[in-house]
């Protein structure tokens, strides 16, 4: 062990610069809180992991029939049932993501009041350790397009990066208000709501062609457009226009970046409010 | 360090607060003060002291004087409101045994869980694994979910983990108050045997037996300041002399003439008691085990002689005598006839009775008759003290003696010497 390690406790006002330095030294818990929500997540459920996937199919199923049937909304594209799963994907995975990590210092107050280490871990394990959750859907997906037999598009190599700007956004989401949660148990309330709401201003039942042309990249504000159309865009090659996605994974990036800075911010706080 | 009002009201109780009275922000004083009672409540002021490599410090104070909340400025748990604090060496703090185990989780995924959130390396844990589980003696449950887990087990895996940390700077507050005797035991040993290679460590205890044995020095801490540092001894001392009130400088003497528990043949001579203790101190109420117990009989002989003798009997908590003191069997005692106010001191080197409460009677014989005879004239508390010096202290059996324990002679290995 270094002898020239030196820490400096001292009162923190204001905003703090991210320390990542901090965090690859504690990076291996982080892969332990993944490692532990993980486990816990489907432990003495009878269906486990199939809950990934039974979620997404169910919403499917009634939005086909109610929305495509019923209302006649039409895909752009790919048959209905395929285009709604391929947005519902990354939805479920966000709203999940964000119920989760907005709880999650809540409800990890042991963590939080009896020991120390970087404390953006607990929403971050929460979001991270969903990653697998959204890897079974998208192998459910894989088998949607195999029985549609619709073709696999080259758009296929954008993946990673919805999948990235999804985290972000997810995450920076959940850094915020987990935070807001550990004063304000009200977010405890908001939050399901807000995610009800989300969903339809989300191009995730409907395709973006539908909102009148110079609305549409007001859409981009949502990072979640971006990444349902990218999502679609990459998996089923339909067509997504650009400024919106562009626009979205700039709104994710800031949104991440936002969410760990005001964290940090209200970070010192915790251990006394919790 | 930590203002109390930092509490943040709920948006809705402050909507409440507004609804029930709505006039109350044009009454001029601002509208969270007044409800909030802004008290700044300083759990830590002015409290500074060094502690220099591989010392094992020990901080002790009454509930409330702010030990822990030092403990978790330290552990980096809570900001400071004010000051700073400069660690030197990696620090790994242990608050509360098993912090972030999961229930539905087995002994084996906690181990791993555990040791990580308290810093340890996947590595690191892997290594110590069969080390731990053996310490924590849970083989046999180690895929069983904690939840099933009796209090006792979880303790101990909670311990075992923490027992094999590494850091150069251990920060342990009052965890070996959970668990039951002998494994606390066990984990006082552990403490040593890490206080021993050159560790730092900062430990709370509310066992002062253990704060003794384990701690070179020590910290008092009452009221949120800094009272007393020293040497862990002088700071146990310190600390009962505080928890029994001794600051008020009276305690210590015990006015006899108004007792009415008491049989007396020559009218009320005995006046009053007066207690010290090592380095004349005055004794109050408490007593560590093994200290030594003056006590000053003040009576008064209203006839001129030399036939009486003064006496104070140890009664236990069962109303067992377990102890006489009394002046004739003093081979020095004071020759010649007296008459008048006397003051004879009982001196006991070492007290050596096992903790407890006993009751004190106090008499005086004047001619091999009872002329005066206080029945439970003050009551004596006997704490655990670090006698043996093993940081085990006994709690059953009416006395503490010294003693020692070797192993046989044999003609191979010489002679060992148990301790």
């Amino acid at each position: 062990m270094p002898s020239s390690f030196e820490v400096t406790i001292r009162p923190r006002r204001g905003w703090q610069p991210i320390d990542i330095k901090e965090i690859l030294v504690y990076r291996e818990l982080l892969a332990f809180l993944v490692w532990r929500d993980i486990k816990i997540r489907y432990r003495q459920t009878l269906l486990g992991g199939l809950w990934a996937v039974l979620q997404p199919l169910i919403a499917m199923l009634i939005f086909t029939f109610i929305f495509n049937r019923l209302a006649g909304v039409k895909s752009d594209g790919p048959p209905y049932p395929l285009f709604a799963f391929a947005g519902l994907a990354p939805w479920t995975f966000f709203s999940t993501a964000v119920s989760q990590s907005s709880n999650s210092l809540v409800s990890n107050q042991q963590l939080v009041s009896k020991v120390y280490f970087p404390r953006v871990f607990i929403p971050l394990g929460a979001v991270g350790a969903l990653l697998l959750d959204l890897g079974l859907t998208l192998g459910f997906l894989v088998l949607l397009i195999f029985h549609y037999r619709w073709p696999i598009s080259p758009n296929l190599l954008w993946l990673p990066v919805f999948i990235l700007a999804a985290v972000l956004a997810a995450s920076g989401v959940g850094l915020t208000l987990s935070a807001f949660n550990v004063s304000f148990r009200d977010v405890k309330y908001a939050v399901p709501f807000l995610i009800q709401m989300g969903i339809f201003v989300t191009p995730v039942i409907y395709p973006i062609r539908y909102i009148p042309g110079h609305w549409k990249i007001l859409m981009g504000l949502n990072p979640m457009a971006g990444v349902v159309l990218g999502f679609r865009y990459a998996l089923l090659g339909s067509p997504s226009p650009w400024p919106v996605m562009g626009l979205s994974l700039i709104v994710s990036v800031v949104l991440f970046i936002f969410g760990l800075l005001i964290f940090r911010r209200m970070e010192r706080r915790f251990a006394d409010i919790i | 360090m930590l203002p109390r009002d930092s509490l943040r009201r709920g948006l809705r109780e402050v909507l409440a607060r507004r609804l029930a009275a709505p006039l109350r922000r044009f009454r001029g004083s601002s509208r969270f003060s007044e409800a909030a009672g802004r008290e700044h409540f300083w759990a830590l002021k002015d409290v500074t002291f060094n502690v220099g490599e591989g010392d094992v410090v020990g901080i002790v104070g009454r509930n409330g004087a702010g030990k822990s909340t030092l403990l978790k400025v330290i552990s980096r748990i809570t900001d400071p409101t004010e000051g700073r604090v400069v660690l030197r060496a990696r620090m790994a703090s242990l608050l509360e045994v098993g912090t972030g185990f999961h229930p539905d989780l087995t002994g084996r995924e906690n181990i791993f869980l555990n040791g990580a959130i308290l810093g340890m390396r996947k590595a690191e844990i892997v290594s110590k694994f069969d080390e731990i589980v053996a310490f924590a003696e849970l083989e046999k449950f180690l895929d069983t979910p904690v939840k099933h887990y009796s209090s006792g087990m979880y303790v101990r895996l909670g311990f075992a983990v923490a027992a094999h940390l590494n850091p150069e700077i251990l920060v342990v507050d009052e965890v070996l108050s959970v668990g039951d005797m002998a494994f606390q035991k066990k984990c006082l040993g552990k403490m040593n045997e890490v206080s021993r290679v050159g560790r730092t460590v900062l430990f709370v205890s509310h066992n002062m037996a253990a704060v003794e044995n384990l701690c070179r020095r020590g910290i008092v801490l009452d009221g949120g300041t800094l009272v007393f540092e020293g040497t862990s001894k002088d700071a146990v001392l310190d600390y009962l002399n505080l928890i029994s009130g001794a600051h008020d400088s009276a305690g210590h003497i015990v006015d006899l003439s108004a007792d009415s528990d008491r049989r007396f043949a020559l009218g009320p001579l005995l006046k009053q008691l007066e207690f010290y203790t090592d380095g004349n101190r005055p004794l109050v109420e408490s007593l560590l085990i093994g200290a030594r117990l003056q006590v000053r009989v003040h009576f008064e002989l209203p006839d001129l002689t030399a036939d009486f003798n003064v006496g104070l009997g140890f009664n236990n908590a069962y109303g067992q005598r377990v102890f006489t003191a009394d002046s004739q069997f003093e081979p020095n005692r004071p020759a010649g006839a007296r008459v008048g106010p006397q003051v004879f001191i009982c001196d006991i080197p070492s007290l050596t009775l096992t903790p407890g409460e006993y009751s004190l009677r106090v008499w005086l014989d004047i001619k091999n008759e009872e002329a005066d005879l206080i029945n439970d004239a003050v009551r004596i508390r006997v704490i655990e003290s670090d006698y043996y010096g093993t940081g085990k202290a006994p709690w059953n059996g009416t006395f503490v003696l010294m003693h020692h324990w070797y192993a046989e002679q044999t003609v191979k290995t010489g002679g060992v010497r148990l301790k």
